[in-house]
């Protein structure tokens, strides 16, 4: 405190004396602007200007006028208006893939959301190998997707030699065909991506649970609440905002699923692993239809602000009550 | 070493809890049990990818689990590496990474100096423009943000099969500005405010200050950066079609059908080292990051 008054103090005095010429130097207009260092700082903000301007602003804003027009790239884009929209909408496959989307994500949130705050919870208990502990559950996740995604689909070879079948043989469970059967396919295919991501979830569930104050555990304590209880009302309650946020970003995140099932199935069999990102590809880069691509992207987006604002609303009120 | 976990603030269990049988053995057990599955399902995976980048094709496929029942096959790195391309592709990986990492750096870096420090007038509209890109969807400019490399707007160039596709886009990353530009704002301004009174310009404050006291987040958003172009796939799919230039996510997808198990599995294993070598050797800075991820999202 002392410090800060201290510091306070020699801005409001000392300093007075030589910011005063300075203004004075400075001046007003171009000149001015140059000699303060505008310059600098306008060739310093260029980089970061122009690369979100080429690469991030602009094709966002170019999203607009790509949906009502018809781009193939060899004519000329030209105005279509709701046509692109109408047939995208139109399409057989979009329920398949609206479908298969939700379906994954549905899965990928039952399997995969708990893992994490189950493996946080423990880890936070730890004296000694925590750093261990999330190391292990952090590897999978450096390592490249098309990586594992090629090598869990050995694992999940349908003969009775490949490595899950084997495992399963020996509790003489006859072999599957994990990613060739349409029902099996999906789940598959969430295992594998929950693998892949469930360490930095548990990694920030536990950087959020080690901030918890201790005080307040020993108070529940002092009132009598045993393990499980300081659990429910003391740690759930205190990692709440950041649960809901995971699963929100989760659930965004799934929404546009696209590397695991296009290397793993290539969105087979029988569509069973279809997203709509992967309907988005193949309008764009299969059939060279940009126009429908973007409309597409824009209708996904735009689900994906809708679910983020219902999401919100609804644990705006949960967080409140 | 038991001192320091004494002092430590305590979590759900209480030091006394800890010290009773029930609790003790329970943990005990729950421990055993967590550690062993870690171990199998996170570092297994790995394993067997090494035995089967060293295994002949007939034993990865008749017998997965035998420890190289016909011998060590180092032949497949061979093959990999020097026949089938992997190497070229392994470099054309570590080309796209190491411009991705410099381009997103200085992006970060500068970006994160004018928001935080310079403070122009219009800071707090760039500012507000980068946050503004992390709520938008980032596949709503999939397919425009593609169009857009081929013929890039005032430069008039087309990108497509040039590094630059790739590397230029990385700087785009406002996560990268947000983290840098946090750190930033802590810095103590005083310092570059007695600088600037002392006659120096904004670039000599920018090396001679300011990278110099940032060198902590610096080598951590460089971490994120090459680790995060390393796994990337759609974006390279896409821009570096080109058999002379496709990184190694690329062009691994094609071995399925081109080359033999174990020359695959090669291949993997190669796309792997590094990643997980740079991860156990920066652990620490690696998971300490990944925490402060979830306070930044927060």
């Amino acid at each position: 405190m002392a410090v800060k008054v201290a510091r306070a103090h020699e801005a409001t005095s000392e300093p007075t004396t030589p910011r005063a010429p300075k203004r004075a130097r400075r001046g007003t207009g171009l000149r001015g602007w140059y000699r303060g260092g505008g310059l600098s700082t306008l060739l310093l903000a260029l980089p970061v200007i122009l690369v979100f301007g080429l690469f991030s602003w602009w094709p966002i804003i170019a999203s607009i006028p790509m949906s009502i027009q018809k781009n193939d790239l060899v004519q000329p884009a030209s105005y279509v208006g709701w046509a692109n929209f109408r047939a995208v909408l139109s399409d057989p496959l979009l329920p398949t893939a609206i479908q298969n989307t939700v379906w994954f994500t549905l899965l990928a949130v039952v399997i995969g959301f708990p893992v994490p705050i189950l493996l946080a919870t423990y880890a936070a208990e730890l004296r000694r190998g925590r750093g261990l502990v999330s190391a292990l559950a952090y590897l999978p996740g450096v390592i490249p997707p098309v990586v594992s995604v090629l090598l869990w689909k050995q694992f999940y070879d349908p003969d009775g030699s490949g490595l899950f079948n084997t495992v399963l043989g020996w509790f003489s469970i006859p072999p599957q065909p994990f990613l060739q059967n349409a029902i099996s396919a999906m789940p598959s295919i969430v295992v594998q991506a929950t693998w892949a991501g469930f360490g930095s979830t548990t990694i920030i569930y536990l950087a959020a649970l080690m901030s918890i104050r201790s005080d307040l555990y020993d108070a529940a304590e002092l009132d009598g609440g045993g393990i499980v209880q300081r659990a429910w009302h003391v740690t759930l309650p205190q990692i709440r905002h950041i649960i809901l946020l995971m699963l929100l970003l989760q659930i965004i995140g799934t929404l546009q699923v696209f590397t695991e099932p296009y290397l793993m199935t290539g969105g087979g069999p029988a569509n069973a692993t279809v997203t709509v990102l992967m309907l988005v590809y193949d309008y764009a880069f299969v059939y060279g239809n940009y126009g429908q691509a973007t409309a597409l992207s824009l209708l996904l987006a735009i689900a994906l602000g809708v679910v983020s604002i219902v999401y919100y609303r609804v644990t705006r009120r949960w967080s409140s009550s | 070493m038991s001192k320091v976990a004494e002092t430590e603030e305590r979590t759900n269990l209480s030091q006394l809890e800890r010290r009773r049988p029930a609790v003790r053995i329970g943990f005990a057990v729950l421990t055993t049990v967590v550690v062993a599955f870690l171990v199998l399902a996170c570092a297994g995976p790995l394993i067997v990818l090494a035995k089967w980048a060293t295994s002949s094709s007939q034993d990865i496929i008749s017998d997965p689990f035998g420890w190289w029942p016909s011998g060590v096959v180092w032949s497949n790195l061979n093959t990999a590496l020097f026949q089938i391309g992997i190497g070229q592709n392994f470099l054309n990986t570590l080309w796209v990474v190491l411009g991705s990492w410099i381009i997103g750096l200085s992006v970060a870096v500068t970006g994160g100096y004018v928001i935080a420090i310079l403070r122009p007038w219009y800071a707090r509209f760039l500012n507000a423009a980068i946050l503004a890109t992390l709520f938008i969807p980032g596949i709503i400019s999939l397919v425009p943000l593609y169009l857009t490399i081929l013929h890039v707007p005032v430069l008039g160039v087309n990108l497509l099969n040039s590094f630059w596709a790739v590397w230029l886009p990385a700087g785009a990353h406002a996560f990268n500005v947000l983290l840098v530009t946090r750190f930033f704002r802590s810095l103590p301004s005083e310092v570059f405010e007695a600088a600037k009174v002392d006659g120096a310009g904004p670039f000599r404050v920018l090396f001679s200050l300011v990278l110099p006291m940032s060198r902590p987040i610096l080598g951590v958003a460089s971490l994120l950066m090459i680790v995060a172009s390393w796994k990337d796939f759609l974006w390279p799919l896409l821009v570096l079609p080109s058999t002379s230039v496709q990184p190694l996510a690329v062009a691994l997808p094609q071995l399925e059908t081109t080359t033999t198990m174990g020359v695959l599995m090669a291949s993997l294993f190669i796309a792997t080292i590094v990643p997980v070598l740079l991860f156990l050797v920066f652990q620490r800075q690696f998971l300490r990051n990944a925490g402060q991820a979830g306070a930044l999202k927060a």
